[in-house]
């Protein structure tokens, strides 16, 4: 809520890149799309020729037809011109279509690039970060790029050449009045440059401005039930208002910036025709040139600074691009910090063995403290304790959502870094604690487990999790959205489904996080057949908080601040009359003075 | 151009910026003219003439007009920008507080990527238009009818002919400008869905990355990525035809007077001077027409756009006051439900059928049921998050759709069944319906939900920040933040939403004992799965399908509750061994 200016403080420095190779990755990425720009140069070409030559073809039919009265000749010259303009319009159609697609077809592969980037990126960084800012990278900012390649950058190259052929003709023309009139260039380049380093600092600011105004969205949104219920929402909008000030600001700031540019050239070359027109005035008056190589000179001065601004102009706006440019390629060069490994993980026989393990998500508060714990193939190991001792995490190093910082874990002797994490993950099926559902069918949702099961298959599943007698009351069974998050099923709907999507995945290793808190003891009981099936045959972790479902593990781990401070068999453990045992009693307690409970 | 004419609302507090950015505009054309005259006087008069004076004169003359054309230019910009900037700000403000007002069930079915797509993406192509394109519209309307007015001064017979094309512009403008429109509906449309996957790729990240799932979603993201492509490339198709056609008009122009107005010379109606003349100023229609070529297809993309943006601001809450509502009193605390039907928007059946119960002021109420039984259902009807079917709710005798959703809510503490924290600190959040409140406020509460504890083992205590939906947590340190957030409201009314399933037994009983102490004197909802946490209850409701199955306490269900007594069984069963 108040980390954000902060945040955009951070995000300035981080980004800064050198201009040089920000521009020299951008153009790269036309280089799959060479022909469309070649095709929008020679386009360009073709619709300067015939916009120059339109005006001659007038000349001549003044000159000749029209004033011989020559009608047949009118005609032709009327007609000549006609073909002149269509070509040029659909020399300008194709130009326009070409650059614009290639654009087009850029931002995509650019949109592809940093998805497939976040998806390999770390959890701790994808969770860390907040997703409407991660969003505004792959939206606005990849928006921003799109002016830079499906306009300006063709201007720019096109104005460049119209410079150079102007300044050669100058030179040509009488060197000294060129060498007096090209006097500018080093200041008009000097101006740019200070422009745009001013803008690129200004417009970095509405970047990461427009990326906490996105950040604060996405959370506000998702987050507005809570907002509604506790009356919050008033203040929401006042301090939502405040980063949408920041941003419309920085926006104002930054195009201060470039308005002012645009005059500050204009003002350039007024002078630079004054000192042209002086210079040339006393070179004629001497004697040394003509007055007819004057007013020529004046005129390709003012032809001269047309191509300048237009590059110059283009450059400083294009300062927005490379500022949104910055923010995509410093995501795209974020190391990632899970190292794969090598190896493919073999079919897991399911043997796991945790040694000596320590982590620690933020070094200053360690998590877990020296974990030893070994499973043999098909054990169900159930892991209780007191919520934030770190069961989760045991759960979350195995799947490798995070590394040991110290000790290693091993599964049938592999130690899971030398793994492939997708050969590893792709045998192990998880019910997370929060059971997240994609927006789409419960059908889809279901089938995220295993891509190929069949209808049957994932109504099986469903069966399976006990989850089949509800979703065919839905109004449209399987097909119903769940909507987002799986807002439109109530939460224990949600686990059955998150339970049978694990059930279809048939993993070689599951972990069961807590995956029946929200379901009532009675539907637990009706899936716990389901639940003894699914666990036979593989290694299990199962996490509980409702003992009655870790009775029958074969080992029991009581985790208690990080540390493993008893294990053992269940009636071993209540013998043992330790936390274990505290806990479980805890759960049938009677009041005194009331008749016990139990049966 | 109803959309668009809409957000010309917003640009009413922006008048002042709006004229000032117009005028600058004009007066930077006018400075435009100025330039080639005094262009023609340098060389007619001072160059050709070796006029030193003159050109000295003149030069100076130049540069105060660049100088001032350039200050207006400067004020065209900002100004421009800062109206654009300013109705943008407006736009998301407004959807933004709209968005937080919509009720529950317009969220259940909204996408968090689509709606972000609106206030970012569709709002900049209005932003846009308002900024840039409207300003050049209005200035080459001018410039426009300007140049018609010259062209008829200086020969109206041509210029009537060169009116021919007008007709043909306008045809092409309306057609394109309706083509354009639902295209760029579309491409907003596949932007929202492909955002949408975003989003939940990132929320949902530990999902993907558990099944191993990463390379489904790139191909899934692919996809809807080319789809966009597609349609993007559609529209440029659609626009690249569009203003190389009007400018071509233009140009048609030029042909027609070059044409009919030659064979008027040679037959002697019109002389070569006249023609000449004409021709020089006929440049001047081009251009506005190229601009206006160019605004079009803008003005489409934000009509197209500003309705998106509509379709939200329109929206209907399906939970809203009462025109006549007011503000509810502090509560005693006698909830009612009375004959309360209540079924989903878009179900096929009710969710709640004929529920009726009184819970007394300071009763606690359990309500026990089977996984989607309707529990959840019931008791966001009471802070009116749906509004009922058929029935009524009533808090200390009045039906709560007579008083202000304000008044009502600030009385309810809630703690809904999934949590969801916010990114900032523990304080923070804990703090989040009441701003003010003071650390010893906070740590009052946070005691009692048996939270103190591990906040103060955090790196930074209070001050720890947590992520966004409260990454950093466990799953049942989580549940302790809502607990403490809901009680630092010091509600009449609390309600509990399953709110200690990831908490241990031992804390969860740590819990319970305090807020033992602090139950006293609120009405208390309190859903559970565990029978020991709602043992001890005033009432029990055993939900059966949405309906009553059962009531009383728990000894009366014990005894007079199949169904209490299956459930019991599954709890205890086997506890002896
Ligand atoms: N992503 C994270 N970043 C920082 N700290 C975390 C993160 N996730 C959990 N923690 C902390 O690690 C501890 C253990 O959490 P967890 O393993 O989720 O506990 P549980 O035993 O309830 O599953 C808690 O104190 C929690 O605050
Ligand atoms: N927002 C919603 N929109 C439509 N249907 C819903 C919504 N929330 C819950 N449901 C449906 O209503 C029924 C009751 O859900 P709920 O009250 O959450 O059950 P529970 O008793 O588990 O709390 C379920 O069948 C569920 O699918
Ligand atoms: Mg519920």
């Amino acid at each position: 809520m108040m980390h954000g200016m902060q945040r955009v403080a951070q995000t300035e420095e981080e980004h800064a890149q050198n201009t040089g190779q920000v521009v020299w990755r951008l153009v790269k990425y036309l280089s799959p799309y060479k022909k469309y720009v070649a095709a929008a140069f020679i386009l360009v070409l073709v619709n300067a020729a015939s916009q120059g030559l339109g005006p001659m073809l007038i000349g001549r039919a003044i000159d000749g037809a029209i004033s011989q009265g020559d009608k047949a000749g009118l005609l032709k010259t009327v007609l000549t011109l006609l073909g002149v303009y269509t070509i040029g319009m659909f020399a300008m159609r194709f130009q326009i279509y070409t650059m614009s697609t290639a654009g087009q077809k850029v931002l995509a592969d650019l949109r592809d690039e940093v998805f497939k980037k976040l998806q390999t990126l770390h959890l701790q960084f994808l969770e860390g970060s907040q997703a409407g800012d991660l969003m505004s990278r792959l939206s606005n900012d990849i928006d921003a790029l799109n002016n830079f390649f499906s306009q300006s950058l063709a201007q720019m190259v096109g104005s460049l050449f119209a410079l150079i052929g102007i300044m050669v003709a100058m030179l040509f023309l009488e060197w000294r009045l060129a060498l007096v009139a090209l006097v500018v260039i080093p200041i008009a380049l000097y101006v740019t440059k200070f422009f745009s380093s001013w803008s690129r600092r200004a417009f970095r600011k509405t970047r990461a401005t427009i990326g906490d105004v996105s950040a604060e969205m996405e959370e506000q949104v998702s987050g507005v039930k809570v907002a509604q219920a506790f009356n919050r929402t008033e203040r929401n909008v006042g301090e939502f208002a405040k980063r949408n000030a920041a941003n419309r600001d920085a926006n104002v700031n930054a195009n201060a910036i470039t308005s002012a540019f645009a005059p500050a050239m204009d003002v350039l070359s007024t002078l630079d025709l004054a000192l042209v027109a002086a210079y040339g005035g006393y070179l004629s008056i001497i004697g040394a040139i003509t007055i007819g190589t004057v007013i020529a000179f004046i005129q390709y001065v003012q032809n001269f600074f047309r191509p300048i601004q237009t590059v110059a102009q283009m450059w400083t706006v294009a300062q927005s691009a490379f500022a949104a440019a910055e923010r995509i390629f410093s995501l795209l060069d974020k190391e990632i910090e899970l190292a794969d490994g090598k190896e493919t993980m073999p079919r897991i026989e399911g043997k796991v063995s945790f040694e000596d393990v320590s982590f620690a998500y933020d070094s200053d508060v360690p998590v877990l403290a020296s974990v030893s714990m070994e499973a043999s193939p098909g054990e169900t190991v159930a892991i209780v304790g007191p919520t934030g001792a770190g069961k989760t995490t045991i759960v979350g190093l195995l799947a490798r959502f995070y590394d040991a910082e110290k000790g290693r874990i091993l599964i049938d002797d592999h130690d899971l870094r030398d793994v492939s994490q997708f050969s590893l993950r792709s045998q192990m099926g998880t019910v997370t604690q929060d059971p997240f559902l994609f927006s789409g069918s419960v059908m889809d949702n279901i089938r995220y487990g295993r891509l190929d099961a069949s209808d049957e298959d994932v109504v099986a599943a469903a069966e399976a999790a006990n989850a089949d007698s509800f979703i065919q009351k839905m109004s449209e069974g399987y097909q119903t959205e769940v909507g987002e998050r799986g807002s439109l099923l109530s939460q224990g709907q949600r686990q059955l489904i998150a339970i049978a999507r694990a059930v279809l995945a048939d993993p070689r290793i599951l972990i069961l996080d807590e995956a029946t808190a929200s379901i009532d003891t009675r539907t637990e009981k009706l899936i716990q057949g389901a639940l003894d099936k699914l666990l036979k045959g593989r290694t299990s972790f199962v996490i509980a908080h409702r003992l009655s479902t870790v009775r029958n593990a074969d080992q029991v781990l009581v985790l208690d601040e990080g540390q493993i401070v008893e294990r053992g068999k269940h009636a071993e453990l209540i013998a043992q009359n330790g936390l274990y045992a505290d806990l479980y009693s805890r759960q049938f307690y009677t009041p005194p003075g009331e008749t016990s409970l139990a049966i | 151009m109803t959309g668009i004419k809409r957000t010309f609302t917003y640009l009413q507090k922006y008048l002042l910026p709006t004229a000032g950015a117009l005028l600058s505009l004009l007066l930077v054309n006018a400075a435009n003219l100025v330039s080639p005259k005094l262009l023609q006087r340098l060389i007619d008069d001072g160059i050709s003439d070796l006029n030193m004076d003159v050109v000295w004169g003149v030069v100076i003359a130049l540069i105060g007009v660049a100088a001032v054309r350039g200050i207006f230019n400067f004020l065209q910009g900002y100004l421009g920008e800062v109206t654009s900037q300013g109705v943008a700000y407006e736009l998301r403000n407004s959807i933004f507080e709209k968005l937080q007002n919509l009720s529950f069930s317009y969220h259940d079915r909204s996408h968090t990527g689509k709606l972000m797509t609106r206030m970012t993406s569709d709002v900049e192509l209005v932003r846009m238009f308002l900024g840039s394109g409207l300003l050049h519209l209005v200035s080459a309307i001018f410039l426009l009818i300007g140049t018609i007015v010259m062209l008829f001064t200086l020969n109206w017979k041509l210029t009537l002919l060169v009116m021919l094309i007008l007709p043909g512009v306008g045809l092409i403008f309306m057609i394109f400008v309706k083509k354009i429109m639902p295209m760029s509906r579309i491409v907003q449309q596949k932007l929202g869905t492909l955002n949408t996957i975003l989003q939940e790729n990132l929320a949902g990240m530990r999902i993907v990355k558990a099944f191993a799932r990463e390379g489904y979603e790139i191909e899934r993201y692919g996809t809807a990525n080319i789809d966009l492509l597609d349609a993007n490339i559609s529209m440029i198709k659609l626009f690249t035809a569009f203003f190389p056609l009007v400018f071509f008009m233009g140009n048609i122009g030029m042909v027609i007077v070059i044409g009919m107005g030659g064979l008027l010379v040679i037959n002697g109606t019109l002389t070569l001077g006249e023609l000449v003349a004409f021709t020089g100023y006929l440049i001047y229609l081009l251009m506005p027409m190229f601009m206006m070529g160019m605004i079009g297809a803008m003005l489409s993309r934000a009509e197209a756009s500003a309705q998106r943006l509509f379709d939200v601001l329109d929206a209907k809450s399906e939970v809203e006051d009462a025109p006549d509502a007011i503000s509810l009193p502090k509560v005693e605390g006698r909830v009612e439900l009375r004959d309360v039907r209540f079924r989903y928007i878009g179900a096929e059946s009710d969710v709640v059928k004929d529920l009726s119960f009184v819970a007394e002021p300071g009763e606690t109420i359990a309500i026990l049921g089977q996984t989607g039984a309707g529990k959840s259902s019931i008791i966001t009807l009471i802070p009116r998050f749906y509004d009922v079917s058929d029935g009524a709710v009533l808090i200390d005798g009045k039906d709560i759709r007579e008083v202000t959703l304000d008044s009502l809510r600030s009385q309810i503490g809630i703690v809904l069944q999934e949590t969801t924290l916010f990114t900032g600190t523990i304080r923070e959040n804990i703090a989040y319906g009441r701003p003010e409140a003071t650390l010893e406020e906070v740590t009052a509460v946070a005691q009692a939900a048996q939270a103190h504890e591990f906040i103060l083992e955090q790196a930074e205590g209070y001050d720890t920040p947590v992520g966004e939906r409260g990454v950093g947590l466990s799953g049942g340190q989580k549940q302790r933040i809502a607990i403490a957030r809901a009680l630092l409201l010091d509600p009449r009314i609390l309600i509990m939403d399953d709110s200690t399933s990831s908490v241990d037994a031992e804390t969860e009983y740590k819990i319970q004992q305090a807020l033992e102490e602090l139950q006293k004197g609120r009405t208390t909802f309190i859903i559970a799965q565990r029978i020991s946490t709602v043992r001890s209850a005033d009432k029990i409701l055993l939900l059966d399908k949405g309906a009553l199955a059962a009531e009383g306490t728990h000894k009366e269900l014990q005894e007079t509750s199949e169904l209490y007594m299956e459930i019991l069984e599954t709890q205890f069963a086997g506890q002896e061994d």
